[in-house]
């Protein structure tokens, strides 16, 4: 503890177990408090604190924003949380090269206002941009609306620069493309902090199209709505993203927003294209025509920029605004193939209607990331049940050929079920690949991979592998 | 020790942390300590009796650092009354461990107009005299702040203003340190309103509204004052105040008296009737425009005003109203100056590390003068602005403004 105050100095070490309350949470619902935290403020202390830990035999979680929903932050075997919010500094935005180097506690967002100033933007925009970090997102693969049109954070990424689980600062790509060798950043995107700290990264701007349209169509119930999804991306026109949203949560973003959508719509699409002010305009007549053959009663598009800043900030902050309808809610991640969604929706309606919970869904319809969101008390209604109702939730999304999950990771809250999709050569040959980096497991243990026990001591970890192995047939 | 204290609401915070970067102390920090997620943990977890207040020094120092400028509880999806928690934890606080002395000093002079008088007239003898000049060679840095930070002496007193034949009345609060060292603000705000036909009628058992007690922890002395008040402005139609802080204590009157039989309905009558004077004269100014000034000048929004009453655009539409004046946006306009009530005293080392941003942005528009809409934040600014040799800025009620546009026509 005391080289960590060295290191890092007194205000930015924490190690009473009241102040580590704080760091026992992320956005899901795994806690356990860590046994110190510590926050460096260069690349250089980070290595230098990774450096004590491994001399002591410690193991390392790293940290951004606590945004996380699947647990991936919660320290488990007593580890050290190594935050990076301290570590925020846009270190450079190249307007020609259309790059931005930044270090990882950035939040999302301040990248895409930077971007901004110069014509440019950054296009993975999960719905915690405004506060998750560029660290996370890479940890992630994050993804959010836009992925329709641009793909998750991997497509994204350039370059990686990595303190590796023994101290040493390696990078990987970077400004130039085509490096030779083994290309490590997509290994490194998605990797959840079991492979190291990342400490810088490189990420591919875009030019901001020169116009943009975003609809709100009106249907009576989902599967209408589902349905006109689909003949849209059928019809070849690839929107920039295309979210849907029910009844339920309409009613949570009027409470929150005064976005004024609809009350009595049994669901809506958010629908956008980018593009040239050319090809936007075709797009925009044939989308409007293909959702009010598919059953739109009312289609209606934003008619100024703040306009649709204001729907898009209610999609975004929504998650949280369902708070106002139960106090507590499990968000799902599942992906399944877009042709089977209309029957996995009926199928997850069906599971939360016979447990007896209020369901919300507000998803990326167009890539088929569901998002069903099972809204309760945890005061009155027991998590294990809804960690219950949840595993069935994954088994119809897997059943259907899914995915467990779209852009959420797999931490601690599913890492259990990852033998549901993996056979045992597949997670056998991706734990090799961890233990090339981090040979001694001490970098987020307990994470992604199922079986381990380095986590057990939080019940609700127990809880899904006791789901986990027992629903498996 | 008991530290039961009210918790409604809390189960709403879905630890989704969207309140982070809106929170100035963790702006600064970056520590999830210093962040609206922590602290709201940090109650549920001294609720749960997981923490024991009368030994964890080290959380309720988290809790003091609190500015509850509520711009958490602005951005907030999840409708978190953070606001009313924070009272409510530094209630259970102050129960478990009493209130600093010099906090207690503070609460007692302020609900008390002849302290603050008292107080006026000595400094005002002391500044004439140059004896206080003479003491500031000898005060502790801790003395030296308090003195610094003191409210101006001199300033003219309150001096109603007649209307004739008005078109209606309002009553105005007239507080503690409003009333002891900004009572010409007070007289620019009966000269606007008398220019539209608005006389103030005079509410002579008002008090102070007691916003410093609770936001202290002194629920006590709070519902004391509010009773007070709510008994004074009964038969007011309008209650109108110009401290952004005494008017989102009196909007929440209602919940302060929510389980007094007697008051609960008599609060929330007047707290519904309760305007603070931007809102107020927004509403009435109709298509009038208000003289000219050429001046250059930028807004800071009061916490109280943007965050707890949801007021931006009003104090802005009016400053519009006045010709030759330009508006000059400053960045994070509603960010915290770290005035909040008395904690430039009782937190300094945070309250500077929140001013020097704040009076960057504000010298970055280059402007004749900063416009703000409570007092706190005008001492505050002023104090930044003094402190960077740039006192030749001052620091403007909007009703000051507006006065002196009205002068020229």
């Amino acid at each position: 503890m005391r080289r960590l105050v060295e290191i890092c100095g007194d205000e930015n070490v924490f190690w009473r177990a009241e102040d580590l309350l704080v760091w026992e949470y992320d956005a899901g619902f795994d806690r356990r408090p860590p046994s110190a935290v510590v926050l460096p403020g260069t690349t250089e202390e980070v290595a230098d604190v990774v450096r004590a830990a491994h001399a002591e035999g410690a193991s390392i979680v790293p940290r951004g924003a606590g945004t996380g929903l699947s647990g991936g932050t919660i320290a488990c075997a007593d580890a050290i949380v190594v935050s990076t919010a301290r570590l925020r500094r846009i270190i450079s935005i190249d307007r020609v090269a259309r790059i931005a180097v930044v270090e990882p506690g950035v939040p999302n967002l301040a990248v895409t206002a930077a971007a901004r100033d110069v014509g440019l933007f950054f296009a993975p925009d999960p719905a915690s941009q405004r506060i998750s970090t560029i660290g996370g997102n890479v940890a992630t693969n994050a993804g959010g609306p836009h992925a329709l049109r641009y793909g998750s954070m991997t497509n994204h990424v350039l370059g990686v620069e990595l303190v590796l689980p023994t101290g040493e600062c390696v990078r990987f790509g970077g400004e130039v493309a085509d490096l030779p060798g083994y290309d490590c950043v997509p290994f490194i995107v998605g990797s959840e902090g079991t492979v190291g700290i990342i400490t810088k990264v490189w990420l591919r701007l875009l030019p901001l199209p020169e116009d943009v349209r975003t609809f709100v169509a009106v249907f009576a119930d989902i599967e209408h709505g589902a349905r006109a999804a689909s003949a849209i991306i059928a019809s070849g026109v690839v929107p920039a993203a295309m979210e849907m949203l029910d009844r339920v949560t309409i009613g949570a973003l009027n409470a929150a927003f005064e976005v004024h959508l609809p009350a009595d719509a049994g669901s809506l699409l958010l629908v956008e294209v980018e593009g040239l002010r050319e090809e936007t305009a075709d797009w925009a007549t044939s989308i409007e025509r293909i959702l009010r053959k598919n059953g739109a009663t009312n289609v209606r598009s934003a008619e100024t920029a703040a306009e649709r800043e204001l729907l898009w900030k209610a999609r975004k902050l929504g998650y949280a605004a369902l708070a106002r309808i139960r106090p507590n809610n499990y968000l799902h991640d599942a992906v399944v193939p877009r042709t089977k969604m209309p029957d996995v929706l009926r199928e997850v309606n069906a599971i939360a209607e016979r447990y007896g919970y209020v369901i919300a869904n507000m998803f990326h319809i167009g890539d088929g990331n569901l998002h069903p969101v099972l809204l309760f008390d945890a005061r009155s209604q027991p998590i294990d049940r809804v960690m219950e109702a949840s595993a069935e939730i994954l088994k119809v999304a897997i059943d259907a050929g899914g995915a467990l999950s779209g852009e959420h990771g797999i931490g601690l809250e599913k890492n259990h079920f990852m033998f549901w999709v993996f056979g045992p050569e597949d997670l056998d040959a991706q734990r090799r690949g961890r233990e090339a980096f981090d040979p001694d497991g001490t970098m987020n243990p307990g994470k992604v991979f199922p079986g381990g026990d380095a986590c057990a001591d939080i019940p609700t970890e127990r809880t899904k592998r006791a789901l986990a192995e027992g629903m498996w047939v | 020790m008991t530290t039961a204290f009210d918790t409604t609401g809390l189960e709403r915070c879905i630890h989704c942390g969207l309140c982070l970067e809106a929170c100035p102390t963790y702006k600064i920090t970056q520590l999830e300590t210093e962040s609206p997620r922590g602290r709201l943990h940090l109650m549920g977890a001294i609720a749960d009796r997981r923490i024991d207040l009368s030994r964890s020094d080290a959380t309720v120092l988290h809790l003091d650092r609190c500015l509850a400028c509520r711009a958490c509880e602005a951005v907030c999806p999840s409708g978190v009354p953070y606001g009313r928690l924070i009272e409510e934890t530094r209630a259970a606080v102050a129960q478990a461990r009493g209130i600093s002395p010099l906090g207690q000093l503070l609460l007692w002079s302020v609900s008390r107009p002849w302290v603050l008088g008292a107080m006026n007239a000595v400094l005002s003898i002391s500044e004439r005299t140059g004896l206080r000049r003479l003491a500031r060679r000898f005060l502790s840095p801790r003395l030296r702040r308090l003195d610094a930070l003191a409210p101006p002496v001199g300033r003219p007193q309150y001096r109603p203003v007649q209307v004739e034949s008005p078109r209606s009345s309002v009553a105005l609060l007239l507080g503690c340190v409003m009333r002891a060292s900004y009572g010409d603000v007070h007289t620019a705000t009966a000269r606007v309103l008398a220019h539209f036909g608005v006389e103030v009628v005079e509410t002579p058992d008002q008090a102070c509204c007691g916003a410093l007690h609770a936001h202290a922890g002194n629920k006590e002395e709070a519902i004391r004052l509010a009773k007070r008040n709510v008994a004074a402005f009964e038969r007011a139609d309008v209650i109108l105040v110009n401290a952004a802080g005494c008017g989102a204590h009196l909007k929440s009157y209602a919940h302060l008296l929510e389980d007094r039989p007697n008051w609960a309905a008599r609060a929330t009558a007047l707290a519904s009737r309760v305007r603070d004077v931007s809102e107020f004269l927004e509403t009435i100014a109709g298509d009038e425009t208000f003289g000219e000034l050429a001046m250059r000048v930028t807004y800071q929004d009061p916490c109280h005003l943007a965050h707890a009453q949801g007021i931006r655009a009003e104090p802005r539409a009016l400053l519009s109203r006045v010709r030759g004046l330009e508006l000059v946006e400053m960045a994070n306009a509603d960010v915290c100056c770290g005035s909040a009530g008395f904690y430039n005293l009782a937190q300094p080392d945070y309250a500077d590390r929140l001013l020097e941003p704040k009076i960057d942005a504000i010298l970055a528009t280059r402007p004749d003068a900063v416009v703000t809409g409570n007092p706190g934040c005008m001492l505050q600014l002023a104090a930044g602005l003094r402190s960077r040799g740039r006192e030749g800025i001052p620091v403007l009620h909007l009703v000051e403004v507006l006065d002196r546009a009205l002068e020229t026509r």
